[in-house]
């Protein structure tokens, strides 16, 4: 009875054959398409049921996961929540993620391409794997000191080291308490969720580096003064045409020199220096100025200060603009900050902070390293240079007559005892018959430190009342920690 | 016999104990690795159950030097490693379970007990089985307790119907699958049956498109076999146990006869009742969908279970998420009728590949022994056995992996649950009496003989 045995045994093995085949078939060559599958709940598991890094911000998490016992495994917590909110985003098994726990998901989820080695010594040892420590570059001080200061109101505050492009703090309010959507109760999450995009006042958005973007007002003038003195036609002392009202050219349309319908003339005989125009934020003289300086150069000017750039800090930055294919009619408002001029937060920051940095724009970063659960540094903080928007010296201009604005100017409720600060405010009108967006830019100088700030306080009124003082206690908060 | 098959009788007594020490080590260590994965720390029980698998590992070697000091070396390590990795894995889903909080299921310490309970059955079978042609006076007795085991479950008190299919039987609280001792005794009719009957069977009758057909007159067993299995398809609906049997008769009665005429005949036979499951019973259509298209959306919800047990599989991959860190939970039955796809999950590609390659090399052993043993009834018992163990993986892992339609089998050794464990046990009693058997030296060989083992007179000799 050998030989039907052997093919029994023939019989037996062509059936596990099979076996191997269908095996390999779904583990291997089918993996992906059923992993990928909207269905497959393990794809919502792994990813939620994983040791997610924190996200921490001067050594304190302000992000973490602890063990939740339920069926997703781990539960993701903030404090504090909201403060950070904008920038960390939420974590949620209903609607996914955004802000860092988007941009990063994959470092702090442990499957980023850099943690390879990582997580193959995890597999080695048998131990879970963990995802990535992602700490931010962000002042745990000017934070809180920021969204003190902003207290509630609609607005925005950024703050950058200019010499790096660590961005110290962005603050964006009203801001919204993460653990709500991170909760694994679903229908409470789902309720929280409509509330939050119910609410008028958009608590979701960033406004440090999106929503709808702000008229950037007077604040604009520093970009305008920048091309001027960058066309080589003007410096801080050249004497520039500000009357009292501006006809706009081909238009009838009359500019008023000051806002509320101030018409007294930047100076004796209708003109004054660039530098005393800046200080007294005249709006014809920059109306015409940048009529003078044409689309062209502003243009540049407003390109190589990151308009235009999409940036990824990692969070996506809208970019800023200023409009194209202007008349002169428009050019002349696009000078003072109206038009089609929309600007982030982020964005006068990074302007306030060419001038502290003599010229030079750093690309601003959010993330100071990645470190393993193990502590190894996978990558830090390397500062990059977008580009030299004006020379050295020409900075040192803007400097000093930042320093003028603030000393003598508008900017005066923005200084501080022995520290160089320069900045300049702004008044942006947005919409009839509502209050102005309050705006201050700027930036603080002290032995070798440096900062740049930019605030944006919504319906705010004067920027040298509402802004100017926020942008004090951020600077206070880092200078004098 | 067309060849003489001889082997140098050596006993191999310390490679079984070797390898019983190295399944005992693995398996508790999977243990060991599961409590690590679930709970990051190593299971209370830890040192009760290595303790306890050590001691019934010692038992089974003792009892093998003493009663079947020839018998295979590699049987009894494979049961025991793949009996531990069950439990393992029992534990992991439980775990799982307990953790995620989906479902319930059943726990490791019900498997471990059910484990002693095969260990010692399987002790008590080698003790008192002295001789495996013993069975054969049985043959008849073994036919009626067959018959009435697998008819049990239509009984109207006892009977007990879960997921379409009736294979259960549940007496006052305790439940347990008839069809697997029924297995037992149906394999020992059968070869006891067939020994007796195999010249007849083999006779050749009309001959029909080059193949011989057998004489119509003993067409009346197959007839029988093919009865019970629609009995088992039509009131018990489940296809897997009906194709099981009829599998394991067919193949018997080929090896029997050496007719690949009844294969055919066995094949054609067993294709109407498929068909008339595949339209008539809505649980079996449900099947047959599931494993054309279970992803569909239209079928989704229907197929959960084995979509679920897809899903288990990517997610394991090649390597797999490692023990206690899968999340076998989300498949329904992961601990039993899907316990194979959360082997694959958790040890992935590779973990599976090694559980199909420990079957298919007890399977070998079985019809290794069946090769060697010198007498009929002992190779189709053997043969038949060892059919069975390799069609029942078969019909599962093919079920879960969408080679097949599923059906309500389980995976022997590993799957949770008393009466297939036990009764496996039982089986690998006879498996390890069957192969001391095989490879005894030749009886009454004169001892201290130093010349190399004669070749036994070729007992059988097929026509």
């Amino acid at each position: 009875m050998n030989k039907p045995l052997r093919h029994v045994w023939l019989v037996v093995g062509v059936l596990f054959v099979l076996l191997f085949t269908s095996t390999t078939y779904f583990q291997v060559i089918a993996q992906s398409r059923l992993n990928a599958n909207g269905q497959n709940l393990r794809t919502t598991y792994n990813e939620y049921g994983r040791h997610r890094g924190p996200i921490v911000v001067d050594g304190e998490a302000i992000a973490n996961s602890t063990a939740s016992g339920d069926t997703y495994g781990y539960l993701r917590g903030y404090d504090p929540g909201a403060m950070y909110a904008p920038v960390t985003g939420y974590y949620s098994v209903v609607y996914g993620f955004s802000g860092i726990e988007r941009s990063l998901n994959d470092t702090l989820s442990g499957e980023a391409d850099a943690l390879f080695y990582h997580r193959i010594s995890d597999i080695l040892s048998g131990k879970q794997g963990r995802g990535a420590t992602v700490e931010l570059t962000l002042d745990a001080k000017a934070q809180e000191a920021a969204w003190d200061a902003l207290d509630g109101r609609r607005g925005s505050v950024v703050a950058l080291d200019p010499e790096t492009g660590a961005v110290l703090a962005m603050v964006s309010a009203p801001s919204y308490d993460p653990n709500q959507l991170a909760s694994h109760d679903t229908a409470a999450v789902q309720e929280a969720w409509s509330q939050l995009n119910d609410d008028p006042d958009r608590p979701m958005t960033n406004r440090a580096i999106g929503g709808d973007l702000y008229p950037p007002g007077s604040a604009f003038k520093l970009v305008v003064a920048s091309a001027a003195l960058e066309s080589g036609d003007y410096t801080a002392d050249s004497v520039i045409p500000g009357p009292g009202t501006y006809t706009l050219p081909n238009s009838s349309s009359v500019m008023n020199n000051f806002s509320a319908g101030r018409t007294d003339p930047c100076g004796p005989d209708d003109e004054s220096t660039l530098a005393e125009a800046l200080r007294q934020s005249c709006n014809t003289s920059f109306a015409q100025l940048g009529v003078a300086v044409g689309e062209d150069q502003l243009a540049t000017t407003a390109e190589e200060f990151g308009f235009g750039q999409r940036l990824e800090i990692p969070l996506s930055v809208t970019p800023s603009s200023i409009g194209t294919d202007l008349d002169d009619a428009q050019l002349a408002t696009t000078s003072i900050g109206q038009y089609e001029d929309r600007v982030t937060p982020l964005q006068m920051a990074m302007v306030a902070g060419t001038f502290a940095n003599d010229g030079v724009i750093m690309e601003p970063q959010l993330v100071q390293a990645v470190r393993t659960s193990d502590l190894s540094t996978v990558a830090e903080l390397s500062p990059k240079e977008l580009g030299q928007p004006l020379s050295a010296s020409n900075a040192s201009q803007m400097r000093q007559m930042m320093v003028g604005v603030v000393e003598d100017g508008t900017g005066t409720a923005a200084a501080i005892d022995g520290v160089e600060v320069g900045g300049k405010t702004g008044t942006a009108e947005w919409g009839e018959d509502r209050a102005a967006h309050s705006w201050y830019v700027g930036y603080g100088q002290v032995d070798d430190q440096k900062i740049a700030v930019a605030v944006v306080v919504e319906e705010g009124g004067y920027g040298s009342r509402t802004a100017a003082p926020i942008a004090r206690d951020v600077m206070e908060a880092l200078i004098n920690p | 016999m067309a060849t003489i098959v001889s082997y140098t009788a050596r006993p191999r007594r310390l490679t079984q104990a070797l390898l019983l020490a190295f399944a005992v080590v693995i398996g508790v260590g999977a243990y060991a690795l599961v409590g690590l994965g679930r709970f990051d720390e190593v299971p209370a029980d830890l040192m009760q159950v290595g303790v306890g698998s050590a001691v019934l590992a010692a038992a089974l070697q003792v009892v093998v030097m003493w009663r079947t000091p020839y018998a295979d070396p590699v049987i009894l390590p494979l049961v025991v490693l793949l009996n531990l990795l069950g439990i393992a894995m029992i534990k992991s889903v439980h775990a799982a379970n307990e953790i995620y909080g989906l479902r319930t299921s059943a726990s490791a310490d019900r498997q471990m007990l059910w484990g002693i309970v095969g260990v010692v059955l399987c002790l008590v079978v080698l003790v008192l089985l002295r001789d495996h042609r013993r069975l054969r006076r049985y043959t008849w007795i073994s036919a009626v307790v067959g018959g009435v085991l697998l008819l049990l479950p239509l009984v109207p008190v006892i009977g007990d119907s879960r997921n379409g299919s009736r294979i259960w039987i549940n007496i006052a609280g305790n439940s347990f699958q008839p069809a697997e001792l029924a297995k037992i005794a149906f394999a020992i009719f059968f070869a006891g049956y067939l020994v007796s009957r195999r010249d007849t069977l083999a006779l050749a009758g009309p001959k029909v498109l080059g193949i011989h057909l057998p004489r119509w007159s003993d067409f009346g067993p197959i007839l029988v076999a093919w009865g019970f299995a629609m009995a088992v398809l039509v009131f018990e609906t489940d296809l897997g146990t009906s194709l099981m049997f009829f599998g394991l008769f067919v193949a018997m009665l080929y090896v029997a006869t050496d007719r690949l005429s009844w294969l055919v005949i066995g094949a054609v036979m067993f294709l109407p009742p498929a068909v008339f499951a595949a339209t008539q019973m809505s649980h079996v259509r449900t099947r047959l969908t599931c494993w054309l298209d279970p992803l569909s959306s239209d079928n989704y919800s229907s197929c959960e279970q084995i979509n679920q047990g897809l899903f288990g599989l990517a997610n394991g991959g090649i390597t797999g998420a490692g023990l206690g860190e899968g999340r076998p939970d989300v498949v329904p039955h992961a601990e039993s009728d899907f316990i194979f796809t959360s082997f694959a999950e958790e040890l992935g590609m590779v973990g599976a590949f090694a559980l199909l390659l420990l079957y298919l090399l007890l399977v070998q052993r079985a019809i290794r022994a069946a090769v060697g043993i010198s007498d009929g009834f002992g190779t189709l018992l053997a043969g038949g056995l060892g059919f069975t163990l390799a069609l029942q993986v078969f019909v599962v892992v093919g079920g879960v992996t969408r080679v097949i339609p599923l059906t309500g089998l389980t995976l022997p050794f590993l799957a949770a649950g008393g009466s297939s464990l036990v009764c496996n046990w039982i089986i690998v009693g006879i498996l390890v009496r069957l192969s001391d058997a095989a490879r005894r030296p030749a009886a009454r060989q004169v001892e201290g003989l130093d010349a190399p083992a004669a070749p036994r007179p070729a007992p059988e000799v097929v026509s």
